[in-house]
């Protein structure tokens, strides 16, 4: 879609998303009184990005924006992974004793 | 440089054009907005300053016999959140990178400009924050804010702190916002990327680091706040949280940020190497890049803080090897700047004798950075005063030299008049000496085990100290020389003329003081950045 400085989403959509938006926060929720073992942030985090990707998509209306403003964006993402895989790169490898069962 | 003449011969500019304090307030002119920032920056070097002074005078003594341990905690604290926050790191950007990008790019304006001015008024309000919390009693967690003392047993107004960074961090955010926006949509016909004078390179660079990296701190602040006030375990391991999480998140942002203090001071050094060599910048793209370099890779370095801080080893291997990575685009930048002397026609007016000081003291710091990056030594200088020399020589050394230099070389274009040469030079001359005889006895006192942040220390230590605040007295004077010839010209200076230098850019092309809309007409380029062949001739020597 060509970029026309125009956004128009329709009521229904923002409703949709609100709606979905509601209904995931609900199963964050439900999923957290559930002990899945290892799969507990991993649960939690898909469920966690779904929502950021509806919110940035949709509400921050990226969908519909040109590609340098999908490069921010990303540029955003990429930021954050390096901020977080680096300070796992710490914590995943101390010793054990250092973590007292992290 | 343009092939439209675009210099202005009405006599009317940015600072006549009006004279109401409404005019001021309520401006959105980026050269006016740049001014503001000047005067009220300038009031937090003041009071960053005495705090400075304060700590040298209680130092002169190994007894620590002036202040009480609480109000030395404080001092530090004040002179460190001062400096840093509220002056280091919107000091060349608010002031010159405001000012000057557009003019540079041949724009009017910033793309935003109402946004520059609420960037302004944005500062001012957390400035004010911060003013309060030290006028209230201060806050006494040094200016890194470490958890769990910050967030559960400080007594002191470190909310209200937290929250003066917090608020000036969404100003530092929506400058670097305009400066991205502006130097991608605004650059007159002609300016390619690779005709950019490197001042814009460097801001460029600057505004990335600033939009990638504040809103961690911003965040981390929050966390901190949220911890004191609602109990939530983040960092407090008696809460379930990870005091080393703090330090992960704060030097994600904090280191970074020693970019956001010294890269636009590398973007001055190119201006003022090329003014005062007469020369094209050797390398032109290799030192663009390098900026571009130095923002990127300067992200991943920040476990350097924390070698002694439980981190892992593994972790300690990666941080140190990134560390010694960054050091390459800086090196790189160093030497081309000195082959840009080379059989340059150099000339020593003050803002480059600021230049040539910054030469050698950023070597000095940037070079003792690499002993810090190395693991081994590192457990050996942490936390000592070598580590304060060190990042004095690249905040000081590195950051304020430019600040200066760049305040020297564009006070005729900003004001409309001349510094007393002679007077700023001895200025700038005493400054470097000052500096040296503070700075360099703390390598020393932290090579031989002085704590920083101790006020009561062994008596062997009382000779270097001494030596350290007699420099700091000096420091004081110089500065007092260098800001009082500059008020003085604001009087009784020459009047200016458009290319005083003269120099190479579009920003000496139109009249001093610029008018309003800096350009009669929007120029056009059609030569490279620095072409000073087209000045002088071939005469000052061979070009890169």
């Amino acid at each position: 879609m060509a970029y026309t400085g125009q956004h128009v989403t329709s009521i229904r959509t923002y409703v949709t998303v609100f709606l979905c938006l509601m209904a995931l926060t609900a199963l964050t929720v439900w999923v957290a009184f559930m002990d899945l073992g290892f799969m507990n942030t991993i649960v939690a985090m898909t469920i966690a990005v779904i929502k950021a990707l509806l919110v940035v998509l949709i509400f921050m209306h990226l969908k519909d924006n040109p590609k340098v403003l999908w490069i921010a964006a990303g540029g955003a993402a990429v930021w954050l992974a390096i901020m977080m895989s680096f300070t796992l790169a710490d914590y995943l490898t101390r010793p054990a004793s250092y973590l007292g069962g992290w | 440089m343009s092939e439209t003449q675009a210099t202005t011969v009405n006599e009317t500019n940015y600072l006549n054009a009006s004279s109401t304090l409404r005019s001021w307030l309520l401006t959105v002119d980026h050269k006016r907005i740049g001014i503001l920032y000047l005067v009220t920056l300038t009031g937090f070097l003041l009071i960053g300053g005495i705090a400075a002074g304060l700590i040298r005078l209680e130092l002169i003594n190994a007894s620590g016999r002036f202040f009480s341990h609480e109000t030395y905690n404080k001092i530090f604290t004040a002179h460190g959140v001062v400096m840093i926050f509220f002056f280091l790191l919107p000091s060349i950007p608010a002031v010159f990178g405001n000012f000057l990008i557009p003019i540079m790019i041949g724009a009017r304006d910033l793309a935003f400009p109402r946004l520059n001015l609420a960037s302004w008024y944005i500062f001012v309000i957390g400035g004010v924050f911060g003013l309060s919390a030290l006028v209230l009693g201060g806050v006494d967690t040094g200016w890194t804010f470490y958890t769990p003392y910050s967030s559960t047993y400080a007594n002191s107004h470190v909310i209200l702190t937290a929250l003066g960074i917090f608020v000036a961090g969404f100003s530092s955010i929506l400058t670097g916002i305009n400066f991205i926006v502006t130097i991608h949509k605004m650059r007159a016909p002609g300016m390619t990327w690779f005709r950019l004078p490197l001042f814009v390179w460097a801001h460029y660079a600057t505004s990335i680091v600033i939009v990638l990296g504040t809103p961690v701190i911003a965040i981390t602040i929050l966390l901190v706040a949220c911890e004191r006030l609602f109990h939530l375990g983040i960092f407090d391991p008696a809460l379930g949280g990870d005091p080393v999480l703090f330090q992960h998140l704060f030097w994600f942002y904090s280191h970074p940020a020693v970019y956001i203090m010294v890269l636009p001071g590398m973007g001055v050094m190119s201006e003022l190497i090329a003014a005062f060599s007469r020369k094209r910048i050797f390398g032109y793209t290799v030192v663009a890049m390098s900026s571009m370099a130095i923002a990127i890779i300067g992200f991943f370095v920040w476990g350097h803080h924390m070698f002694v801080s439980s981190q892992s080893i593994y972790a300690g291997l990666v941080f140190s090897f990134l560390s010694f990575l960054v050091a390459i685009p800086s090196a790189v930048k160093v030497f081309n700047w000195t082959a840009t002397l080379y059989k340059g026609s150099i000339s020593f007016k003050t803002p480059m004798v600021y230049a040539l000081g910054f030469i050698g003291l950023f070597t000095v710091g940037g070079l003792t950075g690499l002993f810090l990056a190395t693991a081994a030594v590192d457990v050996h200088v942490h936390d000592t005063y070598f580590v304060v020399a060190h990042f004095h020589y690249v905040m000081i050394g590195g950051a304020m030299m430019e600040f200066l230099g760049a305040l020297h070389f564009w006070w005729p274009k900003m004001i409309g008049k001349m510094y007393p040469e002679r007077v700023s030079r001895a200025g700038s001359i005493l400054l470097f000496i000052a500096f040296n005889l503070t700075f360099f006895p703390q390598f020393i006192l932290g090579y031989m085990g002085m704590p920083r942040r101790y006020h009561v220390y062994p008596p062997e230590f009382q000779l270097l100290h001494r030596m350290s605040s007699l420099g700091a007295g000096l420091l004081f004077i110089s500065f007092a020389v260098v800001f009082g010839s500059l008020l003085w010209s604001l009087v009784k200076g020459k009047k200016a003329p458009a290319n005083p230098w003269p120099a190479k850019g579009l920003e000496w092309e139109t009249s001093s003081p610029p008018p309003t809309f800096n350009f009669d007409r929007i120029p056009e380029v059609t030569e490279e950045a620095y072409a000073y062949e087209t000045l002088f001739g071939d005469e000052p020597g061979p070009t890169s």
